[in-house]
């Protein structure tokens, strides 16, 4: 088994669903940082069977709010100092820039060139977002 | 600077304030006849529409601004595929105030992100038309002199019909509403919509007109189309059904009012229109006092007063 050692500041992504961890590495643009940034995929694990996980070496502060669209439910561990400093679930977020697309064809986004169209949470349960233009509903 | 883009973009307070001033003007005329004196009104048509484009056309005739604009888009540098939200900024630097129709569900809210000025929705596609909700609402207040504990009647083709998916949001904002959806059941009220209503409005189905004609203060009438039936027989069958004629009438309470956004087809059958409860003509009347009115408050939104200038 692969053996990754632990951070000492940065942020731990854990039970990310098994298969997401690709797409959350690079829309937290992670690819991007110079910092060390780990993706594990297939992860054994009590809980989920699999999952992934990803290690962030870093005190900058990243943009999280696309975590719980992608994947509601993953736990964000935040490390200063080597100690696990805060754990947190994550909610959907209230509104979602970009990201997201609206699938109304009648929708002015489909034929005007809007730089980034933003959704609002429609519905909690469902997880789904209503486009600012139309307000036609949709999900990741 | 506002803009009015969706019916609820309005709170209750602001609502009785516009309505308030669009029945002053309505009583006054004479003194508004230069509160628009040297602004100008851009009405921006990328959709043909005869009433709403004249209603607010001779609103703002009557406050003495001039207007400018296009009902027919083929005419315009859209064409040259101008982005509309290049046409907005353009558009603001010449006039003081923008309306503007389109297919494109959303355009307004675009154009008013690029706009300068306020931008007022005349209809974006089968999303929304605010103004038209304002027309309805103002008869309501006109003849009804509230929006609370009314039972409202919404008869024909209530699945497609934009006019009374937002005329029902923006009334059950209000308390003590009961509302009855009179539909063929492949026409009926979306759930969703009703599921969003807030202040626990009642609301009931049925299938006739006939048998809940009764129980109504308002009954708003719209188009029951064809091409909305799945066959030719069950269009036949179930038309009548929705039609108001003299003798439905007289099942009605003696002071319903009857509305309808209009243009009619056979669902409203003109020897109603001696009735006096008749209101859709008065409907269409108010709406344009409603856009004075709301011409007013779009430019000078934070004036306390009900000034007769602005």
């Amino acid at each position: 088994m692969i053996k990754v050692a632990e951070i000492k500041d940065g942020i731990v992504i854990d039970h990310i669903c098994e298969g997401k961890g690709y797409k959350i590495f690079s829309q937290l643009g992670l690819d991007k940082l110079d910092c060390v940034a780990v993706l594990l995929r297939n992860v054994t694990s009590v809980k989920m069977g699999k999952k992934d996980l990803i290690k962030v070496e870093t005190l900058e502060k990243i943009d999280l709010t696309v975590l719980g669209l992608i994947d509601p439910g993953v736990t964000i561990n935040y490390i200063v100092d080597s100690k696990n400093i805060k754990k947190e679930k994550l909610q959907l977020p209230a509104k979602v820039d970009g990201i997201l697309e609206c699938k109304n064809p009648r929708c002015v986004c489909a034929t005007e060139k809007i730089d980034i169209v933003s959704f609002n949470l429609a519905d909690k349960e469902k997880g789904t977002y209503s486009c600012e233009f139309c307000g036609s509903i949709t999900s990741l | 600077m506002r803009h009015l883009i969706q019916p609820t973009d309005f709170s209750l307070d602001e609502l009785d304030s516009l309505f308030a001033l669009a029945e002053i003007i309505m009583n006054n005329k004479m003194d508004f006849i230069e509160a628009c004196k040297g602004k100008i009104m851009a009405s921006l048509f990328f959709e043909p529409s005869t009433r709403t484009k004249f209603s607010f056309d001779a609103a703002m005739l009557r406050l003495g601004g001039g207007v400018i604009g296009f009902s027919d888009p083929s005419t315009t540098s859209a064409q040259k595929g101008e982005s509309l939200a290049d046409t907005a900024r353009m558009i603001a630097s010449y006039a003081d105030i923008i309306v503007t129709r389109s297919p494109r569900e959303g355009a307004p809210l675009l154009m008013a992100k690029n706009s300068t000025v306020p931008v007022i929705n005349a209809g974006d596609g089968v999303h929304h038309h605010p103004t038209q909700t304002l027309a309805d609402m103002m008869t309501i207040k006109h003849l009804k002199n509230r929006f609370s504990n009314l039972v409202f009647g919404f008869c024909g083709d209530l699945k497609f019909g934009r006019t009374v998916h937002s005329l029902f949001e923006a009334l059950s904002r209000y308390e003590g509403n009961r509302f009855v959806f009179i539909s063929p059941s492949e026409l009926m009220f979306p759930e969703h919509l009703i599921a969003g209503a807030q202040n626990g409005s009642q609301v009931s189905h049925s299938v006739s007109l006939e048998g809940s004609i009764n129980q109504l203060d308002i009954l708003y009438m719209t188009r029951v189309q064809k091409e909305r039936f799945v066959s030719e027989e069950e269009y036949l069958r179930l038309k009548d059904f929705f039609i108001l004629d003299e003798r439905k009438m007289a099942m009605a309470k003696k002071d319903m009012a009857v509305m309808h956004p209009l243009p009619r087809t056979n669902e409203l059958s003109t020897e109603v229109d001696s009735d006096p409860r008749s209101a859709y003509f008065l409907q269409a009347e108010l709406g344009m006092y409603v856009r004075m009115a709301l011409i007013l408050k779009l430019f000078e939104w934070n004036e306390a007063s009900e000034g007769k200038s602005i």
